[in-house]
């Protein structure tokens, strides 16, 4: 038995492991899963000297109160997270983007996320967890990954296989930037829409729903008029499709979304806007502008190379 | 053959095969499904076959849009070894405790329940697809009076293992999961296994699959 472990004080809302996800399963029905929130996923892996595909946990609005037993290891929260670490006779409040090193008996309690949904805590090591697929990320739907494909749950001890030697305190200052419009590209049924709908889709706010997850983001607001037809013959999904069911209320499909989908597809956010997109909290205001294919492209590499720079300062 | 390739946002493409529902345009989709996932082009990182629509979804960090549309546009789809696919005989129970849907069929369909059976099982579906959740398949085509609109309210609880009908297809829940599909019976076989991660799917795109009825016995000694 590992003499290095976390114990769960509080699982937190929706607690899972993740990492880089899983490819090449859509067509038998699974989805990639991984951290919500990529750039914010690499960033604490690079704070506490990991692999940048390793596995962390990824917390929603509530974190995990968690107590490590075992030898010196360093640990950092990414997002916009309230959190605090305790050790023997102090207590201190904790900053994201900036790695401390934890000992035997210190808790680290993650009291929520700040007008965001996802946080990522990551340990400078490596957690001994089962694999699917090349992937440990939980997808909870279908009990696929790790911890058998299920939540943390209170009580649970979770070893870690390694610690890291290199044991340098790391620090970043990284702000986490909110934007008013979610960029999407056309989908490809935007014309089952009436002209007053697609008006609407681009010009109207929506606001997002508490029946929000890791599978998808319900919105309300106007409802989008359907003149075609309300259902198409089922086809493919990906992450980011905006699909708009009989009732007017668009969904967008997310990291753990079903593989086929039959409502029509009035458009796909883009690439560049997911992870800030997967961060607007149930109540958050959400308007969305057209963009095209190249101009998508374009943004999506400049995001990359941010994401890359930023990573390297680290 | 594919009529159209577009782009589903910026990091996939939508291959339309066209709008009809059958055999030979879906197994044009299973050819260029298999052919490309065999080839393994950089960058491509999922493929969804589906009724007759091909998704092949790219990592946008090592390709795009434009070298994916023209590596599909100049694959030579007839190279693919023919699909080596399976015949399989799907036992399945249909005793009042797994048929929860019977009597809505039965009102819909204005047939009995014997009828009903006997329109269903030991007949040839083709397998168009599987997802939605892990390897569920999507099987048709059912008789044209066997054709029933999905439940006006989907159940938040589908068991595991239920053999379920709308409109021209059959599918199995592979999970307990939410749906809306009219229950007709239930399978004690596996038709999902994380486990086995070379073939977690019991039955896949292009299969054939026959209903074979069982009895409530025989259901529940199938596993012992």
């Amino acid at each position: 038995m590992s003499s290095n472990y976390l114990e769960i004080i509080r699982p937190g809302i929706n607690t899972t492991f993740q990492d880089k996800g899983r490819d090449h399963l859509y067509h038998i029905g699974i989805p990639f899963s991984g951290a919500m929130d990529n750039r914010n996923y690499l960033i604490a892996n690079k704070l506490v000297n990991n692999n940048l595909d390793s596995a962390l946990i990824e917390f929603a609005y509530q974190g995990p109160h968690i107590k490590y037993s075992g030898e010196k290891i360093n640990l950092a929260v990414t997002g916009d997270v309230i959190f605090s670490i305790k050790k023997k006779d102090t207590e201190i409040e904790g900053n994201c983007y900036e790695s401390y090193q934890i000992e035997n008996g210190d808790e680290i309690n993650i009291i929520s996320t700040n007008k965001s949904v996802y946080g990522y805590l990551a340990l400078g090591g490596e957690f001994d967890l089962k694999f699917q697929w090349n992937s440990c990320s939980i997808n909870t739907k279908a009990n696929i990954g790790s911890n058998d494909g299920k939540k943390l749950d209170v009580g649970q001890r979770i070893n870690l296989k390694k610690i890291n030697s290199n044991k340098d305190i790391k620090k970043t200052n990284y702000i986490n930037t909110k934007i008013e419009n979610i960029r999407v590209i056309k989908g490809t049924n935007f014309d089952y829409f009436s002209e007053e709908g697609k008006k609407i889709f681009y010009e109207k706010e929506f606001t997002v729903s508490k029946l929000s997850d890791r599978m998808g983001m319900r919105l309300e607001g106007p409802k989008i008029d359907n003149i075609v037809n309300t259902n198409i013959k089922s086809e493919g999904l990906i992450k980011g499709v905006i699909q708009v069911p009989a009732d007017g209320n668009p969904i967008i499909m997310l990291s753990d979304h079903g593989t086929i989908g039959g409502y029509p597809k009035i458009g796909v956010v883009a690439s560049v806007d997911y992870d800030r997109l997967v961060q607007m909290s149930p109540g958050s205001k959400i308007k969305f502008k057209e963009i095209n294919l190249s101009d998508a492209e374009t943004l999506f590499k400049l995001y990359e190379m941010e994401t890359q720079n930023l990573l390297s300062q680290i | 053959m594919i009529k159209n390739i577009s782009n589903l946002g910026d990091a996939a493409l939508y291959c339309d095969f066209g709008n009809e529902v059958n055999k030979s345009i879906n197994s044009q989709v299973i050819k260029y499904f298999k052919t490309i996932k065999e080839k393994k082009f950089e960058g491509i990182n999922n493929l969804t076959p589906s009724y007759n629509k091909l998704i092949i979804s790219y990592d946008l960090k090592k390709t795009n849009f434009k070298e994916v549309k023209n590596y599909v546009e100049n694959i030579n789809a007839q190279d693919s070894k023919d699909i080596n696919s399976k015949k399989l005989e799907i036992p399945v129970c249909c005793h009042e405790n797994f048929s929860m849907d019977i009597k809505r069929l039965e009102e819909i369909l204005k047939l009995s329940r014997e009828k009903i059976l006997e329109n269903f099982l030991n007949k040839e579906y083709f397998c168009y697809m599987t997802g939605f959740i892990a390897g569920m398949p999507f099987l048709g085509d059912l008789d044209e009076n066997m054709r029933a609109q999905r439940l006006e309210t989907p159940r938040v609880k589908v068991p595991k293992g239920s053999v379920a009908l709308t409109e021209q297809f059959a599918n199995i829940y592979t999970f307990e999961s939410p749906g809306g599909w009219n229950i007709l019976g239930n399978t004690p076989l596996d038709v999902f296994d994380s486990s086995k991660e070379d073939k977690p799917n019991l039955i896949n795109p292009g299969d054939t699959v026959i209903f074979k009825e069982i009895s409530l016995d025989q259901y529940k000694n199938y596993n012992e």
